[in-house]
């Protein structure tokens, strides 16, 4: 990284040039455009050129456009090395003193309309218009999505909710029905357990990804099959605060395409799939079944083992008289442990089965049982497993 | 030293695996009995039941169960004369053939036979059953009339002997009105002299002698009321019957040709009389014989009593039942075997036995049998091992609750109980509904009553002292006496018992009700007066907006009260609100109890009397806890008593029955209420939800709450809404108990995110053993808790298991339930599980029954899924509530609202009978029939499970018979399942 530190830019294709501002002062350096790293790496540097170590920070770069967009995760800070042409303006912030309506198009200039923001907007309504405010990554969260796409049928849709304590209800009720499965004997009547009602301004009906008398197939990878109503409904709760259920859809016309035409799997992203209305992909296309062809960004692929997930299953532990605090779990793939932590866009990985206090001085358990913990994480096949290989750790280091 | 290793290895997988899952034995009294049968010759008493059950009762001890296949219900059960066989009539015409075969020492009851008469259903349906005693013979009354006759055990039907209703009815004398129809078949009795002769009655009044082997009648008997029963007196000479006009007559049998009757009497007459449905009458050796019969009371004026009357001389009784009298029979005892010794009756509800040769008749304890319902069943709670000097004491307090018992032994003494002796002392703690507290002899197959608490007497209530049906005033015709303690009414609903919890070392008890009250009792082996002191203790703490809308407290006798000789409360805490006492624990050591309801928990120091502790865990926008709609629901339920109860005390005559159905109407009303919607609700639980601040359990434990180096004693509470709250407590030096305070001190809370109810918490040592009750190691009965390793914290939720370590909670381990199968933790005990080879081994386990009614074993200190037996099934969701596991790895749920089942997941701890019964010495013919019927054999319940997972070292040995095993009563994925986990633990 030091080689980094004050090189001047350099004429080369591959490299990005960065000019850092934090405050008055400036830093300048360059990157790798090839092989850009991850972006609490991006971040450490940043900190580490700045000599800023425990400052923590907003970071935000100019587009092309001139808008000031923020950079917090792979996502993001990926797009902005791609986009730099060739210097990346960057914009530091202390975290505590930032102005969270910095960022939106606009933001860095105000008067100048680009072609691309006078196509998408009408210019009448953007003079009358505040500008589009992005607020701030931590408002940003992923409500749902469909995940599994590669390996489901194309008659069924797994999706994600995403509870994660926000206010909204999840927002829906099951029932007993019958569904028809085709078996070697023939076409045969099974008992199933179909949606049958969704709250309006719930989470379930505002992903558009759920619709009534769709069948409910499994409930975070297992399958529902010979479960009573009550079983399901219970399975369903316990799993409210990551719930994945494959479902397959009442209405078939819907199903994700897959296939390379068109912006077909885009529109899928945002709600249940405009584009695919057409006859043309009504049953889609088998055989155009490269994962390549599905847009990286849309649709993840989501390993059946870590279908458990236990994110965001922290308890809250109050010492008496202290405040409380939650009982966090680490994010298992930290280099450092003294950075931030942040919500990864998207992020279906699982996190460990164990999950640690911090003191009421808010130190952290030290980086060696995080490290022995993001072993287990790696070779977790199974929640079981996990649950064996966790519990040989039980003398591990930073505890007690 | 290779060797050791491995078989400690196979011991350790044994262990882990535990091996086996039985239903050993069935407590308390058949749920719906409908048929009684005895066998003189045998000493065994037969029962079936409407739900196709057939046990059978010897000695104390002696118990065998039968179950049809077919899920009818038994009408009628005969044992063949003489032999250990016995032949069962069901619902669905099916006549089957029953055994009790010699196995390895040891008898089983097995179905040897089935039949079912050919023809049309109107004619061949059996109405009457007559077991001959030739023991060859089987005559079967049809509702057609005709008599069949059929060679039993193979049931082979000779025509050429059958009794047809023209062959009858071509000698009825001209003149008997009504010779065209003579109804079905009511009765058959053999002649006692000539076992040639049998008489047959027919449904309208006719009866016929017949001799079987001329095939003709001999005698036409020309009754002209109902046939209701007939009984051929013993010396031959007389034949009694009696008829649906509540009137009976005796006939003379012999030459005669006028068939006069020689009395006919209507006991209680003037007024129309119900039937007399059975008549019995048995001589004595010397002086005047005995006359039983059931029924025949006056219509209108006690048309709705169950009872039956015995005169014996100038004696006339009607014994006054609290049930549906389902048969009766006498034992008969002396030189002779002719005198009455006893008169047993089954009711509906329980088995009454009466002493005939005692004055006064009293009652017999039955050993067995016993009504556990007698008041409904509220909880129960089961303690291990008791030790002898306070087992004594609480014999020695129910022995003074026994006196008006007889003194006589049980006479029904049939067979050889060969059970060994119950390793250890265990007692089975119920409460119910009228605020009573039963103890129970749990450690073998009878379970035997030995003590009765009744907490009532603490609290006025509304109970009328004049509402005594018991009372028979002098003169009273007809001359009732009530027997049987079957009384489900509760006089104050708020009495009812909810949480037991019984300290076996110090001999303290606590209990607590419906309307918040938690008492402190001891024992005290004089009866004592004494005034009781109330504590009243507001768990709302000024929580606003509150309005208790549920029942009122109940009202402390200010007076001192005279309690008898037993526990003896000596202090009272009231909660207010006075909800429902939903958890309750005592510490003996620290004289402290902790209780707690849907509002909060308090903690009470019962030396000083003093309260230590309120602590209110409402939310405050939980407005259905603050309101109390349970008690709602049940002041329905109250008041419909209630109104009920009025109308008993101002209509005599208002049956039983019928109000029981009315009520079992009710509660399914209720029921089907609440399950009416088909679709559920998918929410995230949030702190808002209704009863979060319930307090589900309550816990002490001397562990290392603030720091790792010293222990202090500590309280810990679960909620239903996921909260655990920890509270360092101080005690003062033992010298200052009496007047220092004790203080406690919040230390921790613990929210679980998945905001489960949390069921269970439990505090694991150093080794991963649960911490030992109070008292356990000062008595040198349990090994020190391990204080050098660091201590883990089991929190037990309905959705998972978590272990958290000590002092600071972070979580270790969990093991999810709900999420990966979707049920639900209903009840949870710990439980020790020896190893049936080696004395000294074992291993703490966690038993967990689910709301599907599996019950699963989770192994300690790594909460690991060891193994799953279906149990209960789904749908009983009060046997699941019911259930109650010991500390050894038994278990006792409710299959009815009268019967406990028990079962074992241990080797080493199983109580099951094992008895013998022999075939009566003069009866060479038993043993001749042991031929196996073709297929038609089926192995019943109580097919003795040697196969001990235990008994073979061999690992291979073991999963053959094992597999054999749980091929017969589990299901394949469990096996799996199990050999999954000894393959994984071998490797």
């Amino acid at each position: 990284m030091n080689k980094n530190h004050r090189v001047p830019s350099s004429r080369s294709l591959n490299a990005v040039e960065v000019k850092s501002k934090f405050g008055a002062e400036f830093r300048r350096f360059s990157l790798d455009r090839s092989k850009p790293g991850r972006f609490d790496e991006f971040y450490g540097l940043l900190q580490h050129v700045h000599r800023i170590p425990n400052v923590e920070l907003l970071v935000g770069y100019a587009d092309v456009h001139g808008d000031l967009l923020p950079i917090n995760n792979d996502d993001n800070y990926h797009k902005a090395i791609s986009t730099a042409n060739p210097l990346l303006r960057l914009f530091l912030q202390r975290k505590e003193e930032a102005d969270h309506g910095t960022f939106g198009t606009d933001s860095l200039t105000r008067k100048k309309n680009t072609v691309l923001s006078a196509v998408l907007l009408r210019p009448d309504h953007n003079k009358k218009k505040p500008p589009v405010i992005i607020s701030l990554p931590k408002d940003f969260r992923p409500v749902s999505s469909i995940i599994d796409v590669d390996i489901l049928p194309e008659t069924h849709r797994r999706v994600r909710l995403y509870k994660h304590g926000q206010e909204k209800p999840l927002g829906f009720y099951i029932r007993d029905g019958s569904s028809v499965r085709v078996t070697p004997q023939g076409l045969e009547k099974v008992p199933g357990i179909f949606i049958s009602r969704l709250v309006p301004g719930g989470l379930a009906e505002s992903t558009g990804l759920l619709a009534v008398n769709d069948e409910v197939l499994e409930v975070n990878g297992i399958e529902v099959g010979g479960k009573s109503l009550d079983q399901v409904t219970d399975m369903m709760i316990a799993n409210s605060h990551n719930l994945i259920i494959t479902v397959k859809p009442a209405n078939q016309r819907n199903n994700i395409v897959r296939s390379g035409v068109g912006g077909g799997g885009g529109a899928a992203s945002g709600s249940s799939g405009r584009s695919s209305d057409s006859s043309a992909s009504y049953y889609g296309y088998s055989s155009h079944s490269a994962a390549a062809s599905i847009p990286p960004h849309i649709i993840q692929n989501f390993p059946v083992g870590e279908l458990e997930s236990d994110e965001d299953e922290e308890d809250l532990v109050i010492e008496a008289g202290g405040e409380a605090e939650p009982i966090r779990h680490m994010a298992s793939n930290h280099s450092m442990s003294s950075l931030p932590r942040y919500e990864p866009h998207l992020n279906l990985r699982t996190a460990t089965t164990s999950t640690f206090s911090i003191n009421t001085n808010g130190t952290l358990p030290t980086s060696g049982s995080s490290s022995s913990l993001s072993n287990i994480k790696a070779t977790t096949p199974s929640p079981d497993r996990a649950m064996e290989r966790g519990s040989l750790e039980e003398d591990g280091p930073g505890r007690r | 030293m290779r060797a050791f290793l491995e078989v400690g290895i196979v011991l350790y997988t044994l262990v882990s695996v535990l091996g086996s899952f039985v239903k050993t034995v069935e407590h308390g009294f058949p749920h719906q009995p409908s048929a009684l049968g005895y066998s003189p010759s045998l000493k065994l008493l037969a029962i079936g039941t409407r739900s196709g059950a057939i046990k059978l009762y010897g000695s104390p001890g002696v118990e065998f169960m039968g179950l049809h296949d077919e899920n009818a219900a038994v009408t009628q059960v005969h044992f063949m004369p003489h032999q250990v066989e016995l032949v069962t009539l069901l619902d669905d015409n099916s006549l089957h053939m029953w055994t009790l075969r010699g196995h390895n020492g040891l008898s089983e009851l097995l179905e040897i036979g089935r039949f079912t008469l050919t023809g049309p259903p109107g004619v061949t349906r059996v109405t009457a059953v007559l077991a001959h005693s030739s023991g060859e013979l089987l005559l079967l009354g049809t509702e057609g009339g005709h008599v069949f006759v059929v060679e039993v055990p193979g049931f082979r039907e000779l025509e050429e002997r059958n009794i047809s209703l023209d062959q009858v009815s071509s000698s009825i004398p001209d003149d008997y009105i009504g010779r065209r129809n003579l109804e079905h078949v009511e009765a058959l009795q053999e002649n006692p002299v000539d076992p040639d002769q049998v008489i047959i009655g027919y449904g309208r009044g006719l009866m016929v002698i017949w001799d079987l082997e001329k095939k003709l009648a001999i005698q036409h008997i020309p009754a002209t009321q109902q046939l209701e029963s007939v009984c051929w007196t013993e010396d031959g000479k007389y034949i009694l019957s009696s008829h649906s006009d509540g009137s009976y007559c005796r006939w003379m049998v012999g030459g005669q040709d006028m068939n006069e009757e020689e009395k006919s009497d209507i006991p209680y007459g003037h007024f129309p009389c119900k039937a007399i449905s059975k008549i019995v009458q048995l001589p004595t050796e010397e002086g005047p014989p005995f006359l039983l019969f059931s029924g025949g009371m006056p219509r209108a004026s006690y048309g709705d009593r169950h009872c039956i009357t015995v005169i014996h001389g100038k004696t006339h009784v009607a014994l006054d039942f609290t049930s549906r009298i389902i048969d009766f029979f006498v034992i008969r005892d002396g030189p002779q075997r002719t005198d009455p010794s006893a008169l047993v009756v089954l009711v509906e509800e329980e088995l009454v036995v009466i002493d005939l040769q005692t004055e006064g008749w009293p009652i017999i304890q039955t050993p067995y049998l016993v009504p556990l319902h007698s008041s409904a069943i509220t909880c129960s709670h089961h303690v291990s091992t008791i030790p002898l000097k306070l087992w004594e004491r609480i014999l020695a307090a129910g022995k003074h609750q026994n006196a008006h018992y007889s003194k006589k032994p049980w006479p029904i003494t049939g067979g050889q109980n060969l059970a060994p002796d119950p390793p250890q002392r265990d007692l089975l703690l119920t409460g119910h509904e009228d605020g009573t507290v039963r103890f129970w002899d749990a450690s073998g197959v009878c379970l035997y009553p030995m003590y009765k608490l009744s907490t009532a007497g603490v609290f006025h209530t509304d109970a009328d002292p004049n509402d005594n049906m018991n009372q028979g005033t002098e003169g009273e015709w007809p001359p009732f006496r009530k027997v049987g303690c079957f009384d489900p009414y509760s006089d104050d609903p708020r009495l009812g018992i909810q949480k037991i919890h019984l300290c076996k070392y110090s001999g303290y008890l606590t209990v607590a009700g419906t309307a918040g009250q938690i008492l402190m009792l001891e024992l005290n082996d004089e009866a004592a007066e004494q005034t009781v002191e109330a504590k009243v203790v507001d768990l709302l703490q000024g929580q606003e907006g509150f309005r208790w809308k549920g029942h009122t407290q109940l009202d402390i006798q200010e007076d001192p009260v005279m309690f008898p000789a037993g526990f003896q409360p000596f202090a009272v805490v009231q909660c207010q609100p006075p909800a429902v006492v939903t958890a309750l624990t005592l510490h003996s050591e620290w004289k402290l109890i902790a209780f707690g309801t849907s509002h909060g928990f308090g903690l009470y120091d019962y030396q000083q009397k003093n309260s230590v502790l309120i602590k209110c865990t409402l939310n405050p926008s939980d407005q259905l806890a603050m309101e109390g709609p349970l008690s709602r629901v049940k002041s329905i339920k109250k008041s419909l008593r209630q109104s009920f109860r009025r109308i008993r005390r101002s209509r005599v005559s208002l049956r039983k029955q019928h109000l029981q159905e009315a009520n079992a109407r009710l509660e399914a009303e209720l029921a089907e209420m609440e399950l009416a919607p088909v679709q559920r609700k998918i929410e995230a639980r949030s702190s808002d939800d209704s009863f979060t601040g319930l307090v589900r359990t309550l816990y002490f434990a001397d562990t290392f709450l603030s720091d790792s180096s010293h222990n202090t004693p500590s309280l810990w509470a679960g909620t239903n809404g996921g909260c655990v709250f920890a509270y360092m407590l101080r005690l003062p030096s033992v010298e200052h108990r009496a007047d220092e305070p004790v203080t406690a001190q919040l230390s921790k809370e613990i929210q679980l995110m998945h905001r489960a109810p949390v069921v269970g918490i439990v505090v694991l040592d150093g080794h991963g053993a649960p911490l030992p009750e109070p008292l356990e190691v000062a008595h040198d009965l349990a090994r020190a808790p391990d204080m050098q390793g660091s201590h883990h914290l089991l929190v037990v939720s309905e959705e998972q298991f978590k272990v958290f370590t000590l002092p600071k909670v972070s979580a270790k381990m969990k093991l999810k339930l709900t999420a990966v199968d979707g049920s639900r933790v209903r009840r949870v005990g710990m439980a020790w599980f020896g190893s049936s080879r080696t004395e000294d081994y074992g291993e703490s386990g966690l038993l967990v029954l689910t709301n599907q009614g599996d019950v699963h074993v989770v192994s300690l200190p790594h909460v690991k899924m060891q193994v799953q037996y279906p149990c209960i099934r789904r749908e009983d969701v009060s046997g699941i509530a019911s259930c109650v596991f010991t500390k050894h790895g038994q278990g006792f749920y409710l299959i009815s609202p009268s019967e406990f089942e028990r079962f074992s997941l241990s080797t080493r701890c199983v109580v099951e009978p094992r008895c013998l019964v022999e075939a009566p010495l003069h009866s060479g013919c038993s043993n001749q029939h042991q031929s196996q019927p073709d297929g038609a054999s089926s192995t019943h319940r109580y097919i003795n499970l040697e196969v001990s997972l235990f008994s073979s070292s061999k690992f291979t040995h073991f999963t053959s018979s094992a597999l054999s095993l749980f091929n017969e009563y589990f299901n394949r994925i469990s096996i799996l399942h199990v050999l999954h986990i000894t393959i994984i633990d071998m490797l």
